[in-house]
C-alpha cells in the first residue's frame, strides 16, 4: 500500500516535471525576441558567420525538438549556458542551491515554531486578549507585501530567514489555530479537560494525533510558500541564492536558465507535498 | 452588516473616491518635475514631498492607487472567468474533463505564485510601453491566477451535478450547455463572488511585489508597487516617514478588503 502511495508521487513528480518543462519550454520559444541574436547584430561579423549562427539556432524552431533536445541535454547533465551570466547554468545552480535551502529551512523552522507556539497557546489559554493580539498581528502581515517584509529586514539588519519567516507565518497559522480550535472542542478532549488531565498530556496524547498529519500537509504546503519567499528576500538582501538568481533571469530575459529554476523548483516543491503525504499516511496508517 | 465591515466598506469608498479626483487633487499630476525640488521634504507645494526627480509623491501616491484600485478588481474578473468557465464546466461534465482539468491546475499550482508570475512577466517583453506595462501586468494576474478558485469551482460544481434538482432538470429532458447555464452557473454564483472578492487583494499585492521587484507597472506611470519601490533607498524607517505612505495606504486598502471578506470567506468555505 505504501509501496504503490509512493510510486504514484513517483509518477506524479515525474509526469508533472516533464509536462512542466514542456510547457516552460512552449512559452519560451514562443516569447516575443526569442528568434532575435544579439551577436547575429555584430557588424564586425561576416555574412558566412551570422549564416552559421542562424543556422545553430535553426534546430530550435520546432517547439518539440527543442524540448527534447533540452531534456536529451539535461539528462547528460548539461543544462544549458546562461546567456545573461555566461556560465554553466549547473554550476550557477550547484553554488547557489545550498544558499536557498539553508535560508528556506530555517525560515520554516522559525516560522513553524512561531506558529505552534502561538496556535497552540491561543487555542489552549483561550484569553481574549491574546487571541485578539495575534489575530491582529498575523492579519497585519498578511496585509503587507512579501517584498516589503524583505526590505524591512535589510533597513533593520535582520536575517532574511527571519523576513521568510514572517511571511509563512500568518498563513499557516490561521489554518494551524482553525485546526486546533476545532480538535480543542471535540467531546473526548472537553472531557479529558473536565476530568482534570494536564494541559501537556491533553495536547500530546489527545490533540496532537488529531491534528499532527493535517498539519504535515500544511507544512508540506508551506515549503512552496517559502521558496516563494525566497524570490523577494535574496533579491533585495543581496543573498546569492536561486531567488536572486531567478530575479536576475527575470529581468536579464535569460530564459533558457528561467526554465531550468521552473523545473528545479517545480520538482522541490512536489517532494515536499509528496514527502509530508507519505509520511501523513505512515502517521495515520500507524494510528489505525 | 458589523461594525467593522461598515467602517472598512467607508474607506474603500474614501480611497477610491480620492484617487478619482486625482486630476483635481493633484492637478500637476505624476509624471511632472519639479528639478528644483527634486527629493525634497513635505511642504505646502508637495504635501508628501518629492521623489529624486522630483514628481510629486502626493499626485504619484493617488494616481498609484487609482490605477491598482481600478485594474486589480479588472484581473480578479479575468481570473474569476476563467475559474468558472474551466473548473464549473470540468466540474459539471466530470470523469475525464474534471481529472484533466485538475491536473492542468494541480501543474500551475506546483509552482510558488511569485516565482510563476516573474516566470511568465519574463517572457514578455519588458521594455514596452508605461500603458503596455499595466495591461499586461495585470493581463498575467488574471490569466495566471484562476487556478485556485477553479478548484473549489470544480468541487462545487461536481457537487451540483449530482443534486437532486439537477437530476430532475435532466430528468425532464434538459440537457447540455442549457442545463449548464440556466441550472449550474446560477447556483455557482455565491462562490464566484467569494473568489472574485478573495482575488482583489491578492491581485495588489502580487503587483506590489512584482513592482518592488522591478517587472511591475513600467515609469513613468505610479503603482503601489513602485511607489513601494522607494523604500529600497532608506538608511533608516526614521530617516524619510513619508516614504511609508503608500505603505500605510496599502495596508488599510488590503485591511478593508479583508474585513469585507470575512463574510465572503465563509461562502468560499
Amino acid at each position: 500500500m505504501l509501496g504503490r502511495k509512493i510510486a504514484r508521487h513517483g509518477l506524479t513528480l515525474v509526469a508533472t516535471a516533464l509536462l512542466g518543462g514542456f510547457l516552460s519550454a512552449t512559452l519560451i520559444r514562443l516569447a516575443p525576441g526569442f528568434d532575435a541574436d544579439e551577436a547575429a547584430l555584430d557588424p564586425h561579423l561576416s555574412s558566412q558567420s551570422i549564416q552559421a549562427l542562424r543556422q545553430a539556432r535553426a534546430g530550435q524552431d520546432n517547439i518539440l525538438r527543442f524540448y527534447f533536445h533540452s531534456v536529451h541535454q539535461a539528462l547528460h547533465g548539461d543544462l544549458g549556458t546562461s546567456l545573461s551570466l555566461k556560465q554553466p547554468v549547473r554550476t550557477l545552480l550547484h553554488d547557489r542551491v545550498p544558499l536557498t535551502l539553508r535560508l528556506v529551512g530555517l525560515g520554516l523552522v522559525m516560522g513553524w515554531a512561531a506558529v505552534l507556539a502561538l496556535a497552540l497557546t491561543a487555542a489552549s489559554l483561550r484569553v481574549t486578549a491574546y487571541e485578539l493580539l495575534a489575530t491582529v498581528l498575523t492579519g497585519l502581515l498578511l496585509c503587507v507585501p512579501a517584498a516589503v517584509l524583505a526590505l524591512l529586514s535589510v533597513l533593520w539588519n535582520l536575517p532574511g530567514a527571519l523576513a521568510i519567516a514572517l511571511i509563512i507565518f500568518p498563513r499557516d497559522y490561521r489554518y494551524a489555530r482553525n485546526l486546533l480550535d476545532k480538535a480543542y472542542l471535540l467531546p473526548h478532549i472537553v472531557t479529558a479537560r473536565a476530568k482534570g488531565l494536564s494541559e501537556l498530556r491533553i495536547l500530546f496524547w489527545h490533540v496532537t494525533p488529531m491534528v499532527g498529519p493535517q498539519l504535515l500537509a500544511l507544512a508540506g504546503v508551506s515549503v512552496s510558500l517559502a521558496i516563494g519567499a525566497a524570490i523577494p528576500v535574496e533579491a533585495l538582501c543581496g543573498l546569492a541564492g536561486i531567488g536572486q538568481l531567478a530575479w536576475q533571469a527575470a529581468l536579464a530575459r535569460d530564459l533558457p536558465l528561467l526554465m531550468n529554476i521552473t523545473v528545479l523548483v517545480t520538482l522541490v516543491t512536489l517532494l515536499a507535498n509528496s514527502g509530508a503525504d507519505v509520511i501523513r499516511h505512515v502517521w495515520q496508517s500507524q494510528q489505525a | 452588516m458589523s461594525f467593522w465591515r461598515k467602517a472598512a466598506c467607508a474607506v474603500l469608498l474614501l480611497v477610491l473616491a480620492v484617487s478619482l479626483a486625482a486630476s483635481w487633487l493633484a492637478p500637476a499630476g505624476y509624471a511632472k518635475q519639479d528639478r528644483d525640488a527634486a527629493g525634497a521634504p513635505p511642504s505646502h507645494a508637495h504635501w508628501l514631498g518629492t521623489d529624486e526627480i522630483g514628481r510629486d509623491r502626493f499626485a504619484r501616491v493617488l494616481y498609484g492607487t487609482r490605477i491598482s484600485l481600478l485594474l486589480a478588481p479588472a484581473a480578479a474578473l479575468c481570473s474569476t472567468l476563467l475559474a468558472a468557465l474551466i473548473g464549473g464546466l470540468a466540474g459539471y461534465l466530470g470523469g475525464s474533463w474534471a481529472r484533466a482539468a485538475m491536473a492542468i491546475t494541480d501543474l500551475f499550482l506546483s509552482l510558488p505564485w511569485l516565482f510563476l508570475l516573474i516566470t511568465v512577466r519574463a517572457m514578455l517583453p519588458l521594455n514596452v510601453s508605461p500603458a503596455l506595462s499595466v495591461l499586461v501586468t495585470f493581463l498575467i494576474l488574471g490569466l495566471l491566477g484562476w487556478t485556485a478558485a477553479a478548484r473549489v469551482l470544480c468541487a462545487t460544481a461536481g457537487s451540483l451535478r449530482n443534486s437532486d434538482f439537477v437530476q430532475q432538470a435532466r430528468a425532464s429532458g434538459i440537457r447540455g450547455t442549457r442545463l449548464f447555464w440556466i441550472h449550474v452557473l446560477p447556483n455557482l454564483k455565491p462562490v464566484l463572488y467569494a473568489q472574485f472578492w478573495i482575488s482583489i487583494p491578492a491581485f495588489i499585492l502580487s503587483e506590489a511585489n512584482l513592482g518592488i521587484l522591478g517587472l511591475g507597472v513600467a515609469e513613468p506611470l505610479p503603482s503601489w508597487g513602485s511607489l513601494l519601490k522607494e523604500l529600497e533607498g532608506l538608511v533608516s524607517v526614521g530617516e524619510e516617514p513619508w516614504k511609508f505612505v503608500p505603505l500605510i495606504l496599502l495596508v488599510v486598502v488590503v485591511t478593508s478588503f479583508q474585513l469585507v471578506l470575512s463574510k465572503q470567506d465563509e461562502v468560499a468555505a
